[in-house]
């Protein structure tokens, strides 16, 4: 479609206005000269107000998610890619495989496009890499100063195979936990360029996306009892949801924890604890122990799970607690992380 | 990093525990205080207090600056933020802590009130020059560990002709600390020895203890905060309480020498003078133990420039901090602990840090679960 009423918008240099949010020419000229340039599915082409799908047999599972991260480009990822990432990961902790993501946007009048441009760019490459197609979205457009730059919404749609009950309350004594990689390299990429606290470092966020991680466990162990992605409040505040859904307790061991040098480094700078920082491309699988080193083997064969290994077990004592082995032999409990710790990391 | 590698293998840990299990003198006991809350809470954080020998009883000291500071104090920040509009910079460990009816820095920032989290006192002044047109207020809170940066903040913003920056000092001292405890003439603390506070050493020297070692026959080892340290320096104490020495000995002297940093020390002197008394939280009046900005530098004191008055909030009634601070009780005897008080809602100071000896019991100690058969020390007089 083409606007010759109006000049092109200015990828450069030009800037949202309120405009672009009044679902006049101006709103068309941004999803015609901007959005649609890196999106791209037929559900989109045909310009329906809703996006239509035909799902293959199995439970439809839905999940939901806002991004209000600060700052939006940081380290290993923007905004973007983790919106699409943090809602397929979502919908895939239930053992579905994701079949479609919505998207909406709340632009800060003044907004640099060219800001804009490289956030739609990076959530229609996430889009294409996960092979989840984005079929409906939306823009809106607040007052300077009622915002800060964008916030996105997604919403990822997905469908749970046959034979697949994965659940919190599923954790039962005897169940091992396996972690598939390093924690909390989020949650120390976003701090590491922060304002007021900002310090150089080697590392890059963990975002990503799991379902293929998830397709291949289930596709060696169809049984898995709980799946969880430590985002906020990381392995943490993961682990105590978990221990209250299901009434039991968690034991880890503090050495076999897989932690970056740099996370721990900076956590120690911080006073901060890795397990409760958050990851957003790391997954928390519970499964019986007598499964654990197939899972494993699984896990570690993917490229999303090379440093996956074992950092604890399920235990009926003190139901609602985790607590930790040091390596000094001895136990504490672990607590939700508490209050205000690193705001707006997702 | 390599030092703290070395510092925390869990080979000579074990060599370490097994050192403090043939050293202790059967029948004996052994009442340490380990002042500081830095190793208060590395004692809980890589769970060590299990594994020391049984006769070994570890009482946590007032050594955490949140846990000390009166709520009067705190009061006044909030205040400063919420009618006087300023823009108030503090560390985050203070944003929960409770001031008059529920009020927080935290709740203040949820009624608008413009709060910042700061790493430290240059980041205050950096907003300072960031935003001109605002005043810009930092709680300086701390032992003298902190008190040289906060120092040092304030001559850099006299020498840059920052006018708008200002510091609510409610800097402390350790040495009066100490002996305000020993000689309490109501309910002094009954300590055998003392693991003393490593980083603090390191600014005012390992000889800064040797007066108070000597007045009350008390051996001070002074020690780092990785769990070699610690034990090791436990260790130490042990045979000096054995052999019957009450030294000082530095077993910090990677970053502590027995005369301090000088330059720190000087700094302080230039811009801090003693104040005549100040109202510990836990401790009550103590002469001459806390700082506070000189005349000359007194554009830069919050409490001079906004001209604050301290009001004296009593602790909640029920709330054992002040014996907690003490070393008269340990967090468990508490009835408020784990029930009324928890490190979401905390009621009482040493709830509130990772550094008060609450919180680190709360957050560490698996015996917390087990609260209802624990037994405690018998209380003391309220």
């Amino acid at each position: 479609m083409s606007h010759h009423h109006l000049r092109p918008l200015d990828l450069q240099n030009g800037r949202v206005e309120r405009a672009h949010g009044s679902g006049g020419r101006a709103s068309q000229q941004l999803v015609d000269e901007l959005f649609s340039r890196h999106f791209h599915s037929p559900q989109l082409a045909v310009r329906h107000d809703a996006g239509i799908l035909t799902p293959p047999p199995g439970r439809i599972a839905a999940s939901t998610d806002s991004f209000v991260v600060s700052p939006l480009f940081f380290p290993g990822g923007c905004i973007g890619d983790l919106a699409v990432h943090g809602s397929i990961n979502d919908v895939a902790m239930s053992g579905a495989q994701p079949l479609a993501l919505t998207i909406g946007f709340i632009l800060e009048e003044g907004f640099p496009l060219s800001d804009l441009d490289r956030i739609a760019a990076a959530i229609g490459q996430a889009s294409q890499r996960a092979a989840v197609p984005i079929i409906s979205g939306d823009t809106k457009v607040v007052e300077r100063g009622k915002a800060d730059g964008v916030f996105l919404s997604t919403t990822c749609l997905g469908v749970i195979p046959e034979g697949i009950h994965i659940a919190p309350q599923r954790a039962c004594p005897t169940d091992v936990v396996i972690v598939s990689g390093t924690i909390g390299d989020h949650g120390t990429a976003i701090l590491s360029c922060r304002e007021g606290i900002a310090f150089d470092c080697d590392l890059e966020s963990d975002s990503a996306p799991l379902h293929s991680l998830v397709a291949a466990i289930l596709s060696v162990h169809p049984d898995l009892h709980v799946l969880r992605d430590p985002t906020r409040g990381g392995v943490s505040a993961a682990l105590h949801e978990i221990a209250a859904s299901a009434q039991v307790g968690f034991r880890l061991w503090e050495a076999a924890i897989p932690v970056h040098p740099t996370v721990r480094s900076a956590c120690q700078l911080l006073g901060l604890d890795p397990l409760h920082l958050a990851c957003e491309g790391r997954l928390l699988a519970i499964c019986p122990a007598d499964d654990a080193a197939r899972v494993l083997a699984c896990m570690r064969a993917h490229p999303q799970g090379r440093d996956s290994a074992v950092i604890g077990e399920v235990i009926t004592e003190s139901p609602g607690f985790v607590q930790l082995e040091t390596p000094y032999g001895g136990r504490k409990l672990l607590d939700w992380p508490a209050g205000e710790q690193l705001p707006r990391i997702c | 990093m390599q030092l703290t590698e070395e510092l925390r293998l869990p080979d000579r840990a074990e060599r370490l525990f097994h050192a403090l299990d043939r050293t202790v003198q059967p029948g004996r006991s052994y009442r340490l205080m380990e002042f500081c809350g830095g190793h208060t809470h590395a004692l809980c954080h890589f769970g060590l207090l299990d594994r020391l020998p049984s006769s070994i009883r570890m009482i946590h000291g007032p050594g955490c600056p949140v846990c000390v500071l009166p709520i009067g104090r705190l009061q006044q920040a909030i205040d400063l933020a919420i009618h006087q509009r300023v823009m108030l910079c503090s560390y985050g460990d203070l944003l929960r802590v409770k001031g008059r009816s529920h009020q927080s820095l935290q709740s203040a920032r949820s009624l608008g009130a413009d709060v910042r989290v700061v790493y430290g006192p240059m980041d205050a002044l950096a907003l300072a020059k960031k935003h001109p047109d605002r005043e810009v207020v930092f709680l300086a809170v701390g032992f003298e560990t902190t008190t040289p940066m906060t120092a040092a903040t304030v001559e850099q913003a006299r020498k840059e002709s920052i006018r708008n920056f200002s510091v609510l000092c409610n800097h402390v001292l350790t040495p009066a600390a100490l002996s305000a405890l020993l000689s309490a003439t109501k309910d002094p603390v009954q300590v055998d020895g003392f693991i003393g506070p490593g980083h603090v050493a390191a600014v005012i020297g390992s000889d800064a203890f040797s007066a108070i070692s000597q007045t009350f026959s008390k051996p001070i080892v002074i020690a780092g905060f990785e769990p070699i340290d610690l034990l090791a320096s436990l260790l130490h104490l042990i045979e000096l309480l054995n052999q019957g020495q009450s030294i000082v000995l530095n077993d910090f002297a990677r970053a502590a020498t027995p005369e301090g940093n000088r330059r720190a020390q000087a700094i302080i002197h230039q811009v801090m003078e003693l104040r005549d008394s100040f109202a510990w939280r836990g401790l009550g009046e103590l002469a001459n133990s806390a700082l506070r900005l000189r005349d000359s530098y007194r554009d830069y004191d919050a409490e001079h420039r906004f001209s604050l008055s301290t009001e004296s909030i009593p602790d909640h009634r029920a709330c054992r901090c002040p014996d907690v601070l003490r070393g008269s009780c340990i967090p468990t005897d508490c009835t408020l602990f784990g029930t009324a008080c928890t490190p979401d809602s905390p009621l009482g100071s040493c709830m509130v840090s990772a550094e008060g000896a609450c919180a680190a019991y709360f957050l560490h100690r698996p015996q917390r679960l087990l609260r209802k058969v624990h037994v405690t020390s018998s209380p003391s007089t309220p």
